[in-house]
């Protein structure tokens, strides 16, 4: 193949796509001279070249798409139709082009059927949708057709034309004609229009009103380049005439070139160090400089513009409008943000693949949203910007949501998590469940997606170049999808370990923190043989980087002294085991060799500032490693999680916080709805009492303790408790820490906000009853449910003071007598003395005789102790305790810490009697 | 013809030619003498600092540095199939270990060896194919075998040396 041809391909296919993108944006916007302008010229140089190369397929293509376009600049309305016909002859001219691409010769083949569509298109009268046969047989974009009455901007539009010179080069580079008139048509066609067509007005208005955005964009010169809309105005015409084309393995050999600069420059600065009188001093520091300067110009002609990678997306979006009868806005932000080549071919694919699914899952119909009263058209935004280090990716849509319900009841059937792991994971967590191969929740597979396949996909995309993937979910409002990658590929920052005899380079990106551990306070436990390690009240899985590479048994050395590097890797955190972590180095990742390739392990190797060749260990390989590891020794991830759960049975997990004084005060964190710091700034009075706005509503701050006033400056931190919709923030000094302790507590009786005090890591600490502070913040709070006349005397029998402390006011707030128990057979002393008892709320595990046996004890007992109503209180609810609860009578089970749950159950039995006695 | 080919000490002479000869580097592994194309061969050095690449198939021993650039260290014995060289209580071969710098592809592998001997100029008059009673890990990286005085020297396909597959050896 000639270098001629070489480059009218590129070319070509370069141009196509512009075509592809100009198109639709001018069916949306049909009196925007400039963009036809554009268009025709394109295809007139594609004409051109390909009667000069001798091509005649091309040729005859070309030129019928071009005979049409010339119509519409005689004043032919743009149809859906007709623009859907040359985006069509534009796909076959692709195809063309990838076969000469591939064989060096034009295909053989017909293009009469597209000719003489086009010819039909072109000759036809003023009646396009009756001449034509549509491709498509519902097109929902009327609007365009209607404008059709605003023929005086067309003749301006033509005038423009006459007065131009012709389709080439010349005509482009000539000043552009005035602005002045162009704005005119788009306050004219709704006038126009509103008389003709009532029926589209509403649809009209808010298209124009869509549309007003990106056509006043255009107006200011420099605004063009923002948008893909106007990105191809002649400002950029100009700009290209700047550039040159380089063969991409020209500048891949610069940048390989400049990374062993780098290395070389790195050796010699470790040289450098050891000889402290060196004169190489000021040189090196000047090489030094040059370097990393050079570096980053080289990188530089590795970036392009984000845009490219978008340039298709409205071609698509127009397709998929088509398909599935949507009507949908595509925004593009940002598209000049610049990254890496290689990166950027990587996320292309993906991208394409997220705004489909915006498109069709994300996106309601048009029905469906003027039903939510939404703005009839959808809208799907992308935006792209940088962050530090890296690129932020959006994908938004306002469209309707994940269903969160249907992805967690689709995650338990698949058996991606336990029941009881689900209903505890946050919103994001079940979002993420999404990313999971074969995945979908899709009610009907449509052409467009979901199969379930590609968000796996996408997800897998994203992590190999180092990226992270998040997703935000509103029901009602829409989906964000934010993808974090790294701006190049080429150099990282990474970690230098050492495990073993040798030292490892891990990726920056995936590390969170380091944690020392020893056989100390912190140190590696072990569940089955399978280490973890204790980190803020979690139990983090712990691999160890020796063990992991084959060069020590697994769980060997663990019980040494060494760091544990925390990383996360998508949704899995884990920590890994090294001996030492010396310091952070910007390392040039070179690829490994393809007789190394095959190892997971290994992202790619390096060469340190001191000579010595170091492998990058690869986070995602890890991971993989991880959850398959801890699978074989018994047990996965997520149920570790549950051991830890169950662990608490005996010790309770504790918030430490300091209120007032300085004095440390605790409150069992499974009330504890959420943590917070707030801007003081926020904080708003009424009444002489203290309010802030805290997810869309006013939330009530109460002071934990009388010493602590609120802040009027900084920020506060809050603890979060919540109840049904309400919400309360406990303003404390300072929130300490999370531990997990064996409670014994003392109980102080002269003060209602503390329930007792305790000593938690050596510190006296008080322990607040959270009875007492929800009055102040809702003085209708314990009031909230009313009391049920038939229920008035519990029995409480749980064996931990702690609890019968906690639970005693709650339900003694709630308008119920308690008497309380510490023992099985303290209870059965209790029920019999006290006729007045009507239910028996129960501690299901208790020493010695358990909640079950005294219950059982009941139901063997007279009729009056026999029929009385129980609920278990139990720490984890478990299949068979629910059996064996169901076959001693017991009416509920409800978690030790599920205050409402046990208040509603109450109520239900209050109800269920009322029912009984009418 | 053949005048000088002396494996050990003669230099390499090329003595009458009667026809077109190539040029081989000897390196030898054990006792025994292995030829390599001259035109496949970059570099001859002695490889320090090896990084070892865990996982890794057994013929890799690692990853070292030369000269700014990361290269694959194959061992040539563990391509044979011969146990490792240290595991000999061999004296005679007391010398560092030397390394061959060879490229596949536009990647540099280092072939690590006993020791490095001459360049030999062969014809094809001395020229044997490669016995078929060889070990089948020999026969296949072996094009064929030169009769030298005393001696004999396997000449090494390159490419059949480095192209093995991941998974394990490749038939030639």
């Amino acid at each position: 193949m000639d270098d001629l041809l070489r480059e009218f391909l590129t070319e070509s296919g370069e141009h196509l796509d512009t075509v592809d993108a100009e198109l639709v944006r001018f069916e949306q916007d049909p009196n925007n001279e400039t963009i036809l302008r554009n268009i025709f010229r394109l295809v007139h140089t594609i004409k051109g070249t390909c009667g000069f190369l001798g091509l005649p397929r091309l040729e005859a293509l070309a030129h019928a798409a071009e005979t049409l376009m010339g119509r519409f600049r005689d004043g032919l309305p743009a149809t859906s139709a007709s623009v859907t016909l040359i985006l069509l002859t534009l796909d076959r001219l692709k195809a063309i082009l990838a076969d000469l691409e591939a064989t060096g010769t034009e295909p053989s083949g017909s293009d009469d059927d597209l000719i003489s569509a086009l010819e039909r298109m072109s000759e036809g009268p003023h009646e396009p949708v009756a001449a034509a046969p549509p491709p498509e047989p519902v097109l929902p974009d009327p609007v365009v057709r209607e404008l059709k009455p605003g023929e005086v901007s067309l003749e301006d539009l033509e005038a423009a034309f006459m007065s131009a010179p012709g389709p080439d080069e010349s005509d482009f580079l000539a000043p552009p004609p005035p602005v002045a008139p162009a704005p005119t048509p788009a306050p004219a066609a709704p006038a126009a229009v509103a008389p003709a067509a009532p029926k589209a007005e509403v649809k009209i208005e808010a298209k124009i009103e869509a549309k007003a955005e990106p056509v006043e964009a255009e107006k200011p010169e420099p605004a063009r380049v923002e948008k893909v809309e106007g990105a191809e105005g002649e400002a950029t015409a100009a700009a290209k005439n700047q550039t040159i084309r380089v063969n991409v393995d020209t500048l891949e050999h610069l940048m390989t070139m400049v990374s062993e600069l780098v290395l070389t420059r790195n050796q010699l600065l470790e040289i450098a160090r050891r000889h402290e009188d060196s004169s190489y001093k000021v040189p090196l520091q000047r090489l030094s400089h040059v370097t990393a300067e050079l570096q980053e110009g080289v990188m530089k002609t590795r970036m392009q513009p984000i845009g490219n990678a978008w340039q298709k997306l409205p071609r698509v979006v127009r397709d998929l409008s088509a398909e599935l009868g949507k009507q949908i806005d595509l925004v593009m932000v940002g598209n000049e943000t610049e990254l890496d080549r290689q990166v950027l071919e990587v996320i292309k694919d993906p991208l394409t693949h997220m705004v489909r699914n915006s498109a069709d899952h994300g996106l309601e119909s048009t029905a469906e949203r003027v039903a939510a009263g939404k703005p009839a058209r959808g809208t799907i935004r992308l935006a792209a910007y940088h962050e530090g280090g890296t690129i932020t990716i959006e994908i938004a849509d306002d469209g309707k949501g994940l269903n969160l319900a249907a992805i967690r009841k689709k995650a338990a059937e698949r058996g991606l998590a336990s029941q009881a792991d689900i209903e505890r994971m946050t919103d994001a967590q079940v979002a993420k469940f999404i990313f999971h191969a074969g995945f979908s929740t899709a009610a009907a597979v449509t052409s467009v997606s979901g199969r379930g396949v590609g968000m796996d996909v996408v997800k897998t995309n994203i992590e190999t170049i180092g990226g992270l993937i998040d997703i935000a979910t509103t029901a009602g409002r829409g989906t964000t999808f934010t993808i974090k990658i790294p701006l190049t590929l080429a150099i990282v920052a990474a970690l230098i370990v050492r495990a073993g005899e040798h030292r490892f380079a891990l990726p920056q990106v995936a590390v969170l923190e380091l944690v020392r551990v020893d056989a100390g306070a912190q140190r590696v436990e072990h569940i089955n043989g399978a280490p973890v390690l204790r980190l803020r009240e979690r139990l983090l899985p712990i691999v160890s980087l020796t063990g992991l590479l084959g060069q020590s048994s697994p769980g060997a050395e663990t019980d040494q002294a060494g760091f544990v590097v925390v990383a996360q890797v998508g949704r899995e955190r884990f920590g890994i085991l090294v001996d030492e972590v010396f310091h952070t180095e910007e390392i040039v990742v070179k690829p490994m060799s393809v007789k190394l390739r095959h190892i997971p392990m290994f992202a790619g190797n390096t060469i340190l500032g001191d000579g010595a060749v170091v492998l990058i260990v690869d986070p995602n390989g890890v991971a993989r490693q991880v959850a398959q590891g801890v699978q074989g020794s018994g047990g996965h991830i997520d149920s570790d999680a549950d051991e830890a759960v169950e662990m608490a049975d005996t010790k309770t997990t504790l918030l430490v916080f300091k209120g007032g004084q300085g004095s440390f005060k605790a409150v069992p964190l499974s009330l504890v709805t959420r943590l917070e710091e707030i801007e003081c700034a926020k904080v708003e009075w009424l009444g002489g009492r203290a309010l802030i706005q805290y997810r869309g509503r006013l939330m009530p701050l109460v002071p934990a303790d009388a010493a602590i006033t609120i802040k009027s400056e900084g920020t506060q931190a809050l603890v979060v408790f919540s109840d049904g919709e309400r919400a309360m923030g406990l303003v404390v000094d300072e929130i300490v820490d999370i531990v997990e302790e064996r409670l014994d507590i003392e109980i102080a009786a002269d003060r209602s906000d503390l329930i007792g005090s305790a000593v938690l890591r050596g510190r006296a600490t008080d322990i607040i009853n959270i009875a007492h502070f929800l009055p102040l913040a809702y003085d209708d709070w314990a009031r909230g449910l009313k009391r049920p006349e038939q229920i008035s005397t519990i029995l409480l029998v749980d064996d931990s003071a702690f609890f019968r402390d906690m639970l005693s006011p709650v339900l003694k707030a709630a308008g119920y007598q308690v008497i309380t128990a510490a023992s099985a057979d303290a209870a059965l002393a209790a029920l019999q003395s006290d006729p007045q008892i009507e239910v028996v709320v129960t501690d299901l595990e208790m020493p010695g005789r358990s909640g079950f046996d005294l219950v059982a004890a009941m139901r063997r007992a007279e009729p009056r102790l026999a029929g009385l109503p129980v609920i278990g209180l139990t720490g984890a609810i478990g299949a068979d305790a629910v059996e064996r609860a169901r076959s001693l009578a017991i009416s509920d089970l409800v978690a030790k810490f599920d205050r409402s749950g046990l208040i509603s159950a109450l109520a239900e039995i209050g109800a269920a009697t009322v029912s009984k006695a009418a | 013809m053949q005048a000088a080919n002396a494996n050990t000490s003669g230099a390499p002479t090329n003595g009458v030619e009667t026809g077109a000869t190539d040029d081989f580097v000897t390196v030898y592994v054990g006792e025994t003498l292995f030829g390599l194309a001259i035109e496949r061969v970059h570099d001859v050095f002695v490889p320090s600092g090896v990084t070892p690449v865990p996982l890794a198939p057994a013929e890799i021993v690692g990853l070292l540095n030369l000269r700014g650039r990361v290269v694959t260290a194959m061992s040539l014995r563990r391509r044979l199939g011969l146990p490792d060289a240290e595991a000999e209580a061999d004296g005679t071969k007391a010398s560092p270990k030397m390394a061959i710098g060879l490229e596949q592809a536009g990647e540099t592998f280092a072939l690590v060896v006993d020791g490095v001997g001459e360049v030999l100029k062969l014809g094809a008059d001395s020229r044997e194919a490669v016995p078929i009673n060889l070990d089948p890990r020999f026969r296949d990286l072996a094009t064929c075998v030169h009769r030298l005085d005393g001696r004999l020297l396997v000449i090494l396909d390159v490419d059949a040396l480095l192209g093995f597959t991941p998974a394990g050896a490749k038939a030639a």
